[in-house]
């Protein structure tokens, strides 16, 4: 079955790093992602504050080129893009008239059809089944699995089995060999979009975060969502100045940690572009188990 | 529930909400459990049970009180405050109508104004090229709100590590996009 | 050839005001088989309803109508009058022209006529009246209570003391119910075991009741004073002529480690187990499901060794008894949700969260810690708790929209026995209202609030996470400006809501009555008849049908066994004859009824039966549906449903409905 794939603007950008990795490890398993042709962007959360049409014609525009393009199945990466395409999904499925406004804006029809399929699901049915026989090294070290709220929120959209404490990431981080711990944030907030306009607000919020990993002896934190990995690490500053004690923890993709583990080099994944340094979990993988 | 029935002249903000969202106002029972758990609850200067009730009282003055608050800026559509609601007030939803109605009745909050800026050149960014590209959009938005500082010492790291393309993205065809935002009144 | 008598009611002026009350009398005099037509102010009224006496007797009246109020308002009253007077009283029909007709539409001369028409629709039904005979059904005077908790022993006392023979049914190895759980009850601060063990020991001993403990209803059949019942008495492994509760047995029993449900599982309990020391009847029985003996084949057998009365039998099976009552208390009780029903405080993997059950189990003297309120994981005292009311209950989100009722008073007393055994404790409470409506109970409240320091805080909690060894409980205070407020706690009590039995649906399937979407039982009226269901002879008692206290569980036991008395309180039981019959007649068709039964099929009461039509040899010729008049409740349904109309209901035939419309359609004075 052919699996769309929607990166969204922030995988083109400051998250290529999610990108590059989600793509290295579907190659590895042979796993084919077919981009959407001509994809525009979500509108995350400019659209929906400011225009409530707009924040449902933007992600339908997408959502109706992967009709036209025969896509049955896409997935949606970015927690945010995801959270947009649902719920216009849900919009115009659920409203007749919805759904022909949308298509009178779009001059193009729109069904909402595919299947919008999360990072998760896409890890557990494609590439799970295969993938014992790639993994080639153990993580070893104790991770802090980070969702933040649209992965996990509303809950009918996201489909977590247990919303405020899911256990999804860790699947796959103890695919990976990692050893997950339990950890009290794993769905708050880290700030959002408010990352440019009050990055106060994100320190505050994302130290809360860290701290509490950092607490229960987390040797890195792994998210799925561009924007939490943003906050999570090119502020992370600002964040060690709310803190007793700064952190250097580092935060990576959860594509990314699969991908070390099966082998696929630190450059390739694009660990390197982190501004808070990943050397130290590299260099956990291959040591003695913890 | 008739509630028009009560109103002779136009409708107020209560109803304006009840009918562009469709949540039910009048089912939050208070308890404070949004606000208990909204992540901004310590910057905010109205919290989101009291919004709520300040909307079901419609006491004279409460709606431009609302409506220049900086909460509905503040609020990061975290979703939390629904996903615990035990009335399932679509209070989200509410605050993306009350941001939009506090645009079209020019009450933004000033300390909020920026907010609203990054939004507004965002889509900016959105409407002139179909995709998001963030060093127009930082551009953009530090051109309008004045913010040149900000984010300086980032900046050279961005772009050395790639993650600040140069070369804008685009969709095919940009004009299809411009011409979608003009059909969508703002 | 009929003389009916009509008789116009202005009711004061609820039919006079909008009917032309004289103008419908008299026109109605003139119809065909009218003998006698009048009308007066309150017909129902004392010198009403001797005019209606004296005219029938005058007039020699065969029939009457009385033109007035609903039937479900005093067609019993009239009724009597026709008796009274000397006709059949089914010879006596209402036509209901205010209800129907005068309080729904203005004064005018088209509400006059349609009176009229209403009153030559009953004249036409009268013609086709036949008399009906109540119908007498026999009562076996002993009441089944299903259930042993305070409802169930409440109710059987009654039923006892007044004579009656009483079964109690109860499924646990104890009676005693939850309130045999409790520390202290409100508002009195009683201690809980001390007022209800007597009366366990009461229903024990008493001459008129007959226990079965670890027992359970198989099935119900019958009706109202003639029910059927099966009772599975379960295997309890120990033969109870034998055993003196000596206890040597559980005391040496190897398996430990099963979870104890009376300790709301915050102890271990052992295979062969009484659930508490004051259980009646105070002999252990085996569970099965944990004993090795059973699940391993026979090996250990310890306590059949140890017992010196040779009372454990492992070879004892379940037991089907079959016995006959004339009613059914229904007082099975009702179940809590526990802290794993809450995402958002951790979905029950915190050990120091814990629901007011367990609570209580902290509290109790009996209870795993001894009466001293500990935390569960490491057993120090907690010296910051905080209680969470509305845990589930007023929860459209979590499907419990309805409030428990007893959660506010018990968490008042929690917090209260909290602080009076640990002084120096700081206490708070989330809540969002205080319901404490019952006599007594605003002043206990106050009494936490005021005497025992406790910390009230109106607003609700959003997430509780675990931090430091601490219990991170964030919340809000609404009455402080929507100020968040996090609380560093040691242990947290959820006030959980009140939910149904999870086998409360089987139940009331078994009994064939009905209940709603949370599988509460649903009672007749909710304002008339709250102890009656729809089922007649079956009453409800207690929780099971809606989360109430101690006090109103009490009162309404004794309501269900008053109505079991009087129901017990006559010879035989007096029916209306509004049923449905089957047609029978003489050799050789005996029946139009073909045998299809689909008037069975669809019957709400089970009251259709097979019955065998033999010839004069006893050679079985057919099966044909027969009415059991003591379960008919008259509804029409079989009747509706036979293809070839052998089935039809007395009282509203299908030739006194037709004969209605008929009446309807002709209109001679227009």
């Amino acid at each position: 079955m052919r699996i769309g794939y929607y990166p969204g603007c922030s995988l083109q950008g400051s998250g290529r790093e999610y990108s590059e990795s989600l793509l290295a490890v579907a190659e590895k398993c042979g796993i084919v992602l077919e981009e959407i042709n001509d994809w525009n962007c979500c509108g995350a959360s400019a659209a929906h504050s400011l225009n409530h049409d707009l924040s449902v014609a933007l992600p339908a525009r997408t959502l109706a080129l992967a009709e036209k393009q025969g896509l049955q199945q896409i997935l949606v990466p970015c927690a945010a893009c995801f959270s947009r395409l649902a719920t216009a999904q849900q919009e115009l499925v659920s409203s007749e008239e919805m759904k022909s406004k949308i298509a009178d804006y779009l001059e193009m029809p729109v069904q909402g059809s595919a299947r919008i399929l999360t990072v998760f699901e896409f890890l557990q049915e494609h590439i799970f089944p295969v993938a014992d026989q790639y993994i080639v090294n153990k993580l070893n070290h104790k991770t802090a699995c980070y969702y933040g709220c649209l992965l996990s929120r509303p809950k009918d959209l996201t489909r977590l089995e247990r919303p405020e404490d899911p256990m999804e990431m860790e699947a796959v981080m103890e695919k990976a060999g990692a050893t997950p711990i339990d950890w009290a944030f794993k769905t708050e907030c880290c700030g959002a979009g408010l990352s440019v306009s009050r990055t106060d607000i994100v320190a505050k919020l994302s130290a809360k975060i860290v701290e509490d990993a950092v607490s229960r002896g987390a040797e890195s934190i792994v998210v799925a969502c561009p924007m939490c990995q943003m906050n999570l690490d090119i502020r992370r500053k600002e964040i060690n100045k709310q803190m007793d004690k700064g952190s250097d923890i580092p935060v990576m993709f959860v594509t990314q940690a699969l991908g070390l583990s099966m082998g696929i080099s630190a450059d390739k994944l694009g660990l390197n572009r982190h501004f808070v340094s990943t050397g130290k979990v590299v260099s956990c993988v291959g040591r003695k188990e913890v | 529930m008739d509630s028009t029935a009560m109103h002779s002249g136009p409708l107020s903000l209560k109803q304006k909400v009840e009918q562009a969202v469709g949540a039910e106002v009048q089912t939050c029972y208070q308890c404070g459990k949004c606000t208990a758990g909204c992540p901004l609850n310590e910057e905010m200067d109205l919290m989101p049970n009291q919004i709520l009730r300040m909307l079901q009282a419609e006491y004279p003055g409460y709606e431009n009180e609302i409506l220049s608050s900086t909460s509905i800026w503040l609020c990061l559509a975290c979703d939390t405050c629904y996903s615990r609601c035990p009335q399932e007030v679509k209070l989200p939803q509410v605050m993306d109508f009350l941001r939009q109605e506090s645009i079209r009745r020019n009450l933004v909050n000033p300390k909020t104004k920026n907010i609203l800026k990054f939004h507004k050149a965002f889509l900016a960014e959105v409407e002139r090229n179909g995709k998001l590209n963030e060093l127009g959009l930082t551009i953009d938005y530090k051109l309008h709100s004045l913010n040149l500082f900000q984010d300086l010492q980032n900046a050279p790291s961005m772009l050395f590590k790639g993650k600040l393309g140069l070369i804008p993205h685009k969709v095919q065809n940009p004009s299809e996009i411009k011409k979608l935002f003009k059909k969508i009144t703002f | 050839m009929a003389r009916i008598g009509v008789f116009i009611c202005h009711c004061g002026e609820n039919i006079s005001a909008t009917v032309d009350v004289e103008k419908v009398a008299r026109l109605a005099g003139k119809l065909s088989g009218v003998a006698y037509s009048v009308d007066y102010k309150y017909m129902c009224s004392d010198p009403g309803q001797t005019l209606i006496v004296d005219a029938i007797k005058e007039h020699k009246l065969t029939g009457i109508v009385v033109g007035a109020c609903s039937p479900r308002m005093h067609e019993g009253t009239f009724r009597k009058a026709a008796e009274k007077a000397g006709i059949n009283p089914y010879f006596c029909e209402m036509a209901n022209i205010r209800e129907h007709c005068s309080w729904v539409h203005p004064k005018s001369d088209e509400t006059t006529q349609k009176a009229l028409d209403i009153v030559r629709t009953m004249v036409e039904k009268v013609k086709n009246d036949t008399a009906l005979y109540p119908i007498k059904v026999p009562i076996t005077k002993t009441a089944l209570v299903i259930g042993g908790g305070i409802a169930g022993i409440q109710a059987a006392l009654d039923i006892a003391n007044a004579g009656h023979q009483v079964i109690m049914v109860e499924k646990t190895p104890s009676i005693g119910g939850h309130m045999s759980q409790l520390s202290e009850t409100f508002p009195t601060l009683d201690c809980s075991q001390c007022i209800l063990t007597p009366r366990m020991v009461e229903v024990a001993q008493h001459p008129n009741i007959t226990l079965h403990t670890f027992a359970e209803v198989e099935n119900v059949t019958g009706f109202i004073g003639n029910f059927d019942v099966n009772i599975r008495l379960k295997a309890k492994s120990v033969d109870f002529s034998k055993c003196t509760g000596c206890g040597s047995c559980w005391q040496k029993c190897p398996s430990k480690k099963i979870p104890d449900e009376f300790n709301a599982g915050m102890s271990f309990r052992t295979a062969i187990y009484t659930p508490f020391p004051q259980a009646v009847p105070n002999k252990p029985v085996i569970d099965r499901a944990n004993c090795t003996w059973f699940t391993k084949c026979g090996k250990c057998g310890i306590c059949a060794k140890i017992c010196p009365t040779g009372a454990i039998d492992y070879t004892i099976q379940d037991e089907i008894i079959n016995v006959k009552v004339g009613a059914i208390v229904t007082a099975t009780g009702f179940d809590i949700k526990h802290s794993d029903f809450f995402p958002e405080y951790g979905y029950g993997k915190h050990p120091d969260i814990i629901d007011g059950l367990q609570f209580e189990r902290l509290a109790s003297a009996s209870g795993p810690t001894g009466g001293e309120i500990r935390r569960p994981s490491d057993g120090k005292v907690p010296e910051t708790v905080v209680f969470l009311a509305c845990a589930g209950s007023r929860d459209k989100a979590k499907g419990i929209e309805y409030c428990s009722k007893i959660c506010c008073m018990y968490t008042a007393k929690h917090a209260m026995l909290y602080k009076h055994k640990n002084h120096h404790g700081k206490a708070h409470v989330f809540y969002m209202d205080i319901r404490s409506a019952g006599k007594s109970y605003e002043e206990f409240v106050r009494r936490a609030i005021e005497e025992d320091d406790v910390n009230y805080i109106r607003g609700r909690v959003s997430k509780i996470y675990e931090k430091n060894g601490k219990l991170m409980v964030v919340g809000v205070d609404t009455l402080l400006n929507a100020k968040p407020v996090t609380i560093e706690a040691d242990m947290v009590v959820l006030a959980t809501a009140v939910v149904a039995n999870e086998d409360a649906e089987s139940v009331a399937q078994k009994l064939h009555i009905s209940y709603d979407k949370h599988k509460f039982f649903a009672e007749a009226h909710p304002k008339l008849k709250p102890v009656e269901t729809n089922t007649a002879g079956i009453t409800l008692a207690g929780a099971c049908q809606s989360a109430k206290d101690i006090p109103e569980t009490v009162a309404q036991a004794s309501a269900a066994a008053a109505k079991t008395i009087i129901l017990f309180s006559g010879s035989e039981l007096t029916r209306e004859p509004v049923v449905a019959t089957v047609n029978r007649s003489a050799a050789p068709v005996f029946t139009t009824c073909t045998g299809c039964f689909l008037c069975q099929e669809v019957c709400p009461y089970q009251a259709i039966e097979r019955e065998e039509i033999r010839d004069r040899a006893g050679n079985l010729l057919m099966n044909a549906a027969k009415v059991n008049a003591g379960l008919c409740q008259g509804c029409g349904t079989c009747v509706a449903m036979c293809r070839n109309k052998s089935i039809d209901l007395q009282g509203f035939s299908n030739q006194q409905m037709l004969s209605e419309v008929m009446g309807l359609l002709n209109k001679p004075f227009e």
